[in-house]
């Protein structure tokens, strides 16, 4: 999805996923877009692993605590590769490759964006979210408040943060898929719907644990392989790379081509990657899979560590794919870049290497919608079922029972508005998700654990008047008003709205919180304290 | 243990692991915004200064969107070994003084 968001900022074209599927059937030369034996053999050993890790984690899964956090038994070290396997999508891995080899530079300076908001999540909340917490981050912000209205606002926030990530994850599964496979869009979503509801349903958060897991492993010892493989006819020099970088395509390739022009929107989009992560809540929920506050903080450490790797390494395969495939068999393919690092794959270690990528690309991303859909059955039964309805008396069977029940609501709305949107351009989607994320969830969740005078009112204010306003705003941005509902000219001028909608979020919690004060919450503040920084009372 | 936890709030020990833990924080979160956002400064404003040579290839361009990345992973461990090493001895401390 990082593909559409990077069309979405840099360039009016559409996403060139659904017409590239077309093309991949015209490219002869290329086993791209076939379904090839070894790509079956490394698929089908990736799925009979992951299916039997589910069985095995099926035994271990019978209470909530268990089905929603693991039984708080992952540690630091597994959190973290797990992390960066929730984080890192195939968007990411293909996305960025086929940006780098075809604009050049201008790729790079996306791949910073999406890891500066590791260290920001690892400052502001990582052990609080931890010490505070059972299994969503809506327990954090109605800690001291009133439980009805905050789990409605914060379930309602996270809804929309998931599915919009879920849709464009979909839509961009379905055409990664056929552009890869040759499979149908429609059995590509029914596929991957169906096997993440099987990870989900019957192994929760250990099984969703583990396929993360061994997917960020793949995925890290994938492209590390594709790395040093390439590399090596570079006599493993970046530097020679570099300068036939230049050599065929200029010296424009390895510099900045024009991304930055509007400062002010180059602000605000960095504003919604970093702080955007602080408001997923499929991120927020991987906190309570491990024992204590400093546990999460090791996981954030690891996360960042493989993450960032991962975006140092990204680039350079992106230009090796520029150098060695070239950049006009790589738009024949498919006119986004998507398939660059597929072909180079191809290029460098023949059809078995190729197969091996396309593998790890779809393990990527049943990964990511099976990670989605259990922080979106957490929001629905946990936040919305036990805590709204049931008042928090639903017995340790019931609350697996809905949580089970929210997990195929969640699945199949998600799979039907895949359908749905089929050959939309959905690029909107994920800045409005870390625009929603960022404005809606994040500043109530900060307030609750940092001032002492954030009401209940204050709080929804800051939820819905996020929420809203960087909905709204992208809406009447460029994105949509004018690429999608073709409009002459956009009412709000900028791509990214965060930069007004945050504020605007942390000014609404601040005046109702002073029109409404919450003494009942101002005084539970300070048991709150004892349990944020020293985590007794911790769950 | 009610009056523990009142003594213990209204300790300076406790104050100033809290005052401590956000200078620590927002210290290191400004230093990645001047990271971040002197990254992007640079590539809006500097391109002619990012497009010269550091080796026979490599440019700056090149080695400030690694450095970056590199710098924003330090930054994360400076924080983790801070709080591997004193916070957590300190909120120990803190439990055992008040809480035993």
């Amino acid at each position: 999805m990082l593909t559409n968001l990077i069309q979405s900022v840099v360039a009016q074209t559409p996403p060139a996923l659904a017409e590239a599927a077309t093309a991949a059937s015209n490219a002869a030369t290329t086993s791209v877009g076939q379904v090839t034996a070894t790509s079956i053999i490394f698929f089908v050993a990736f799925i009979s692993l992951t299916l039997y890790i589910t069985y095995w984690a099926a035994k271990k899964t019978k209470t909530a605590k268990e089905f929603y956090a693991a039984g708080r038994s992952i540690t630091g070290f597994q959190n973290g590769i797990a992390l960066s396997g929730d984080y890192m999508s195939a968007a990411s891995f293909l996305g960025i490759a086929g940006m780098v080899s075809l604009k050049g530079y201008d790729g790079m300076i996306y791949a910073t964006g999406w890891l500066v908001g590791w260290p920001a999540l690892m400052y502001l909340l990582a052990e609080p979210l931890r010490n505070l917490g059972k299994y969503t981050f809506a327990d954090v912000v109605a800690y001291r408040l009133r439980e009805k209205p905050i789990r409605i606002a914060a379930a309602v926030g996270g809804l929309l943060v998931l599915i919009t990530y879920a849709l464009a994850q979909m839509v961009g599964a379905g055409n990664l898929i056929k552009l890869m496979f040759g499979l149908p869009y429609e059995v590509a979503v029914f596929f991957v719907g169906i096997v993440m509801l099987v990870y989900v349903l019957f192994g929760g958060m250990i099984a969703t644990t583990w396929v993360q897991i061994i997917k960020a492993c793949l995925l890290l010892g994938g492209v590390t392989a594709l790395l040093l493989i390439g590399l090596a006819r570079f006599d493993f020099n970046p530097g020679n790379l570099y300068g036939a970088v230049a050599e065929r395509y200029g010296e424009a390739a390895l510099s900045p081509g024009g991304l930055v022009t509007s400062p002010i929107d180059a602000v605000s989009l960095g504003l919604a990657l970093m702080l955007g992560l602080l408001g997923l809540p499929h991120i927020l929920m991987r906190f309570y899979t491990v024992p204590d506050a400093k546990q999460a903080r090791i996981s954030v450490a690891w996360a960042t560590t493989f993450i960032g790797y991962f975006y140092c390494i990204i680039p350079i395969v992106g230009f090796m794919a520029a150098v060695l495939v070239s950049r006009e068999t790589i738009s024949g393919v498919d006119k986004g870049g998507n398939m660059a690092a597929p072909l180079l794959a191809e290029f460098v270690g023949g059809t078995p290497f190729l197969g091996f990528i396309a593998a790890v690309a779809f393990a990527t991303i049943l990964a990511v919608v099976a990670g989605l859909t259990l922080a979106a059955a957490s929001a629905m039964s946990h936040d919305l079922f036990v805590m709204v309805v049931k008042k928090g008396q639903a017995s340790e069977h019931e609350q697996v029972k809905v949580a089970k029940i929210a997990t195929v609501v969640f699945g199949c709305i998600a799979m039907a508005l895949a359908i749905l949107f089929k050959g939309q351009n959905v690029a909107f989607m994920v800045g409005l998700t870390f625009a929603i994320a960022c404005s809606g969830n994040f500043p109530a969740l900060l307030l609750s654990i940092t001032w002492k005078k954030l009401s209940t009112a204050g709080a929804v204010a800051a939820i819905i008047v996020g929420s809203v306003t960087a909905f709204v705003l992208i809406i009447l941005s460029p994105t949509v008003w004018v690429d999608i509902l073709k409009n002459e000219h956009a009412i709000f001028p900028m791509k990214n709205p965060a930069i007004f909608s945050m504020p605007l979020a942390f000014l609404a919690a601040w005046i109702v919180s002073l029109l409404t004060p919450d003494l009942e919450a101002q005084k539970k503040f300070d048991t709150e304290l004892v349990r944020t920084y020293l985590g007794v009372g911790a769950e | 243990m009610a009056t523990d936890m009142e003594r213990l709030l209204n300790s300076d020990r406790f104050k100033r692991l809290v005052r401590i833990r956000w200078t620590v924080s927002i210290s290191l979160l400004t230093l990645l915004f001047i990271l971040y956002y002197g990254y992007i400064f640079v590539v809006a404003e500097g391109k002619d200064f990012l497009i010269q040579k550091v080796g026979v290839h490599t440019n700056y361009g090149i080695i400030f969107g690694v450095g970056t990345i590199i710098g924003a992973w330090i930054l994360t461990i400076i924080y983790v070994v801070w709080a591997n090493t004193v916070y957590d001895k300190e909120v120990q401390g803190i439990k055992d003084e008040f809480l035993k």
